[in-house]
This record gives C-alpha cells, structure tokens and sequence, in this order.
C-alpha cells in the first residue's frame, strides 16, 4: 500500500543553520505517527514544511500524490490540491477571534468548497458534536476552555474532509485526563481511514497513542 | 522693533497724547494698506482720516493697530484700541451695541456681472436661482440672505474681497455685490475687463468710526472733529487724493452738517433677530454634517486603497503610498484646501463643496492609511496561516479573517478621527461653504455679541461628537483585546 504521507531526505536551513537534516518518514492511512524529540529538533518545522507554510532547501514532500519541490513556497493557487489532502492543527489553535465556533468550522467549507451556509453548518454541527462541543457552536473563542478550543480547532482542520491531519503539540496545555480523551478521539480519526502526525514531547502520550514513534535528534 | 516697543509703551503710558486706532490692513487700499514704500507703515483714505481726527482732538499722532476686520467690535469693546476705522458699516445692530461716530462716507452697494450678463441683469430679481457673492460680515451679506427667499439666490460668503470677483470671472459665482469702492478697485486690477459694474445701486450705506460703548465722551468729541473737516473741506480732499470722491459725497456732507444722518435710529438687537438666525444655524449644522461624513467616507475607502497598497504593494507601490501619506500629512490641510480650490481652478473648476469634500477627504485618507495598515499589521501571522491552511486565497484571507479583525482594532481610533474631522470641517470656510462655525462667526458679527452665538454653535458640535466619542469608548471595551 502506498503511503499517504512520504517524506524524503527533508533538510531546513534557517540564516546558514540546520533546522531539520534529511528527515525522511512515512505515514499509512489509518495510522497515527508520533513526532517526537526536544524542544528546536524542528518538529514544527517538518509539520510547516508540510502544510507548505514554510520553504526548504532538499529533500521531497509527497502527500497523496501531491509532490512539495525544494525552494520558495508556491503561490496559493497553486496548492489548492495540497489544501484539499492536509489539514493542520496549530499548537495555538489560531481560532478566527471575529467568528463563533461553528462560524469557525463552516468559514471554509462555505468559501473554499462552496457549500450552502445550510449545508455547511450540517456538517459543522456533526463535527462539534462528534468531538463533544456540540454545546459549545455559538460560543466565542475567548470564552473557550483549552481543551475546547482545541477541539474546534479539530473540527474547524477536519471539516474539509482531509485524508492528512498534521497536528502541533497538541497535549501541551491538557491535563492527564484531557490528554486520554484526546488519545482516544485521534484513535478514532485513523480508524475513519485518515493519517496522523502528531508532534509531541509527551513520551507517555506517543507510546499509549501512536502506531509508531519517530524520534529526532538535535 | 526697539523703536516700535518704545512707541507701544509711549502709547500705553500717555493716553492722551495718541489716538491709537484699529483697522485691517488686508483690506487693502483705498481704506488701509501696507505702504509699498515702506510696509512697516500704513496708508488710505482711512489713515488719514484717524490722522486727521487725532489732529482735530489735539493729539501728538494717530497709531495703527491691525485687527481683523470682523473683529474689529469685539476688539474695540475690549479697550485694544480706542477707535476703529476700516470701511466699518454703519448697521443698526453696531450702533446698539456700540458708541459709532456719524458716517463720514457715503457708498453705494453695487452689482458685479460678467459683461455678456450685463443685458440681462439688471437688479436681484434677475438673480433667481443664481450664485451671488459677497463678504460675509457684510450689509451686503445680509441683503442677499433676505433676498434669498424673496428672489430665490444663492448667498455665497467669502473671507476677502478679492476672489469673489475672480470667481466671478472663472464662472464659479453669476454675480457680486460689495462696496462701489471695492468694486472699482476690483476691475482696476483686472484692467478694466473681466466684470462689468451695473450703474443702478442695490442700496446706499455708510463708513462710520465705531467706538467702545462706554467712550459716548470721546464719540461726541470725533463727531465735532469729523463736522469740522466736513465744513472746512480737509475730508473731502483725503477723499480726493483717493480718488473716491464724487458729486453724491458733497450732497451726502451737506445731510450730515444739517443733521439730517443723526436720524438713523439706533434699534436694539431683539430676540426676533437672535431667532432669525436659528434657521441658518440649523442649515449650517447639516452642511456641517454631510462634508464630514462624504469626507470620511472618502477618507475610508481611500485609505484602505492606500494601507493596502503598503502593506499588499510592491516596492514601486508602496514607495508611491508612503511618499502620498507623508506629503499629506506634512503639509497644512488650510494649504491643501487652497491647492485644490483656487491651484487647480485652471485644470478643473471644482465647485466649493466638491473641492472641500476632495480636500478633507484626501488628507484625512493619509492618517486612516496608517491606522488600516498599523491594524492590518497586528493581526497575528498565525491567523494568517490558519487561513492558508484551510485553503483561503490572499483576497479571502484578507476579506474574511484579517479585515474583520484588523476593523476591530481601527475602529475606535477611526471614531475618533470622524470626531477630529468634525471640528476640522470649519476650515472649509476659507473656500466659501458657510459650515458651522462660519455661519456662527457671521451671526456673532451682525448681532455684535459671541455668547449666545458661541454657546449654540458649541452645543451643536458637542451634540454630534459627544456621541461619536461615547460609541469609540464602547467598542473599545467591547473589543479589547481577550
């Protein structure tokens, strides 16, 4: 089977330093894979190296058949491809502060995928529902806890329907008890048929949660 | 200026040996002027009539003092000098308020018209439906406001006496009515082409000195002075070196020596007069309102091209936006109004309250600029990037999630801004549109007092940004950064 995430050979360089050297790791459908080592290994540099948020200098990024090429980063329209297979889910979350959490979530399935705002908010609402913030669809995303704005921010990378979720720390600001219930949502994602990549540097959360743990060495 | 500080204090310290007496030099000749000879001196017909009375009253000399001639009441009444004289108008409302000598000088309120006009104007009845201008602060002002809905004119107020004419020249105005003297002097400079001045008068008027209303003494003492150089022909060849001399002088002398001018009966301000003038303060109020809020909606739209074009732009665009907001921003805007009202009137002729809207619009476009890119600019990069994730374009990112919150931190500073924009708006004035403030001043002037005037103009204007302020601390509150 071919992989859904394959990563070659991805080097970074930042001002003449080496950020990330020949990295290179592959992720199955259905399979979560733990990204894990110290604080400036370059964790989230290879998740931004993926979602093409940032360039690098060698190596091969192919998601799903879609091929990443070293240089610049590419103008927007032409990744509309790569858009449709990764979704990203920042340490931060980055809700949109102006809009509620449903708005969150239906924002690009209404303007990107052109769905009606009927439609948009059907899926919306599943998804909220389905990660156990069904309640919380009309809240601003000040008055979210941590937990909960992580997991619109969730819904909000799952909504276009990705086969690729990349997430950033993702247990950094939950307790032990939120930190199983994340395991146990993600776990459910793979077995819906997506891939993972999760960075972290919570050995404990990697080893009861990933398929496979990679670990980077400074 | 040693000389001039000495001359000063001689003044101060003996009273009684100088007439020290107000006009306004910007005026311009025949009534005072700079000396072209030496501009540290005054002349006109009106330097040597005050040295003509500081003689008859036995004083050493006559000294000038430059005053605004709209304020030369006001000043009078404050003691800043102890006679004014500029081609003051002898008005009912002025001899109520203050001691005002006998007229000395007879003028005839004239019409101006473009010569192919002269044929078919012949009086403000001709002038339906048309711009006429004038000085405000002037008989003349008031004669065409209550024209206005009698025939049905538009009264266009200037500050000076000279554009009115060049205006009506330019095709921007169809007529003027000011002074014969002013009117003559006018087509002088033109050399004689341009305008045509129509031979019948709209209404006669007089010059009179006007003094503070508690100095009826010295008042009386300047009548016997001006009685004596009426009769000893002293006046009537000042009059002549002017040039402003003619047959209706000597006839209009021989009233006064007889008594017949003392007639003019002083009649009071009343609470009529004061009433009369709310309806144009309302008028005013709204021309107020709507300048500034075209300008502002200029100003917006033109200021988020301008922020775009920093922060979006390549370098030859934002080069050519920064170059913009900084000229505009370190230039005067009174500057600015002038550049594109009077400057541009050989490209494209604008009217008043195009240009205004243009001008304040334009320059507050430069700070609205900076506050949309300062704003644009604090969005965080990251929510950017969420955006990108999500498959957004540049143009959505913008008009979906950093445009919304870029607003919420623009906002108040904007509010505040229309607030400023408001107050600014008076400035347009200078360029004939009688806003707010102006038509406060003209008011003010024609009744002789600033406090009733000066309290409702200022409750006007508090009544439109005390309100705007209110909504600026509001969403300021409400958006504050969580």
């Amino acid at each position: 089977m071919s992989a859904l995430l394959r990563i070659d050979q991805l080097s970074v360089r930042f001002d003449g330093r080496d950020v990330l050297r020949a990295l290179s790791l592959e992720v199955a459908r259905g399979e979560l894979v733990a990204l894990m080592g110290p604080s400036g290994v370059g964790k989230t540099t290879a998740l931004r190296a993926v979602a093409a948020l940032l360039p690098f200098d060698s190596g091969e990024i192919v998601v799903d058949g879609f091929a990443l090429s070293p240089g610049p980063v590419p103008q927007e329209s032409r990744l509309v491809a790569l858009r449709r297979r990764v979704g990203f889910v920042f340490q931060a979350h980055a809700l949109f502060e102006h809009l509620t959490a449903l708005d969150n979530v239906t924002l690009a399935l209404r303007h990107v995928l052109g769905k009606t705002r009927a439609e948009a908010e059907t899926i919306a609402t599943a998804l909220l529902a389905e990660l156990d913030v069904g309640a919380r669809a009309v809240a601003w995303p000040r008055q979210l806890s941590g937990g909960e704005a992580q997991r619109v921010a969730i819904a909000r990378a799952l909504a276009p329907d990705p086969p690729l979720l990349l997430m950033d720390e993702p247990t950094a600001a939950l307790d032990p008890a939120r930190r199983s219930v994340l395991g146990a949502t993600l776990r459910r994602l793979c077995q819906q048929g997506r891939g993972l990549l999760v960075s972290t540097h919570d050995a404990e959360f990697a080893r009861a949660h990933a398929d496979r743990v990679i670990t980077l060495t400074a | 200026m040693i000389a001039a500080f000495a001359l000063c204090l001689a003044a101060v310290q003996h009273p009684t040996q100088v007439l020290v007496w107000g006009g306004d030099a910007e005026g311009g000749a025949p009534f005072v002027e700079a000396d072209p000879a030496d501009p540290s001196r005054v002349r006109g017909f009106d330097v040597e009539v005050a040295a003509r009375i500081a003689r008859g009253l036995g004083r050493r000399s006559a000294q000038f003092l430059q005053v605004q001639w709209s304020n030369i009441d006001q000043s009078v009444e404050r003691g800043d000098f102890a006679i004014g004289l500029s081609g003051v108008e002898d008005t009912p409302a002025r001899r109520a308020r203050h001691a005002v000598t006998l007229p000395y000088f007879e003028f005839r309120e004239v019409l101006a018209v473009r010569p192919e006009d002269a044929s078919r104007i012949l009086g403000l009845t001709d002038l339906r439906g048309r711009h006429v201008a004038t000085l405000g602060s002037t008989i003349a002002y008031d004669m065409l406001l209550g024209a206005r809905d009698s025939t049905g004119l538009i009264a266009i107020s200037y500050d000076d006496d000279v554009h009115p004419y060049s205006d009506l020249v330019a095709g921007r105005v169809d007529a003027v009515l000011l002074d014969h003297i002013i009117a003559q002097r006018a087509l002088r400079r033109r050399g004689g082409t341009g305008f045509v001045i129509l031979a019948q008068p709209v209404a006669i008027g007089h010059y009179v000195g006007v003094l503070a209303q508690a100095n009826s003494a010295l008042r009386d003492s300047v009548d016997r002075v001006l009685r004596e150089a009426m009769r000893d022909g002293s006046l009537e060849q000042i009059f002549r070196r002017w040039n402003v001399w003619d047959d209706s002088q000597g006839a209009f002398f021989e009233r006064v020596l007889r008594g017949g001018m003392a007639a003019q009966a002083a009649r009071t301000a009343t609470s009529n007069q004061v009433l009369a003038y709310v309806p144009s303060l309302a008028r005013a109020a709204v021309v107020t309102l709507l300048v500034s809020i075209l300008s502002m909606t200029l100003a917006v739209i033109a200021g988020l091209a301008l922020a775009s074009g920093r922060v979006y732009g390549r370098s030859v665009l934002r080069v050519a936006t920064t170059l913009y907001i900084e000229i505009i921003r370190g230039t005067p805007l009174l500057l600015q109004l002038f550049v594109i009202y009077y400057g541009l009137a050989g490209v494209v002729r604008l009217p008043a309250f195009i240009a205004a809207i243009l001008a304040l619009g334009l320059n507050y476009a430069a700070y609205e600029a900076e506050i949309y890119r300062g704003a644009l600019e604090a969005v965080p990069r990251i929510q950017l990037e969420a955006g990108r994730t999500l498959g957004f374009s540049e143009l959505q990112i913008l008009r979906l999630i950093r445009g919304p919150q870029a607003l919420r931190y623009a906002l108040a500073p904007m509010t505040n801004d229309f607030v400023a924009l408001l107050k600014d708006s008076a400035l347009v004035s200078v360029i004939t549109v009688v806003e707010l403030t102006k038509q406060t001043a003209i008011y003010a002037t024609n009744i002789g007092s600033w406090v009733v005037p000066g309290a409702l103009c200022a409750i006007v204007y508090l009544a439109m940004s005390l309100p705007l302020s209110r909504l600026a601390r509001r969403l300021e509150r409400r958006w504050k950064a969580p």
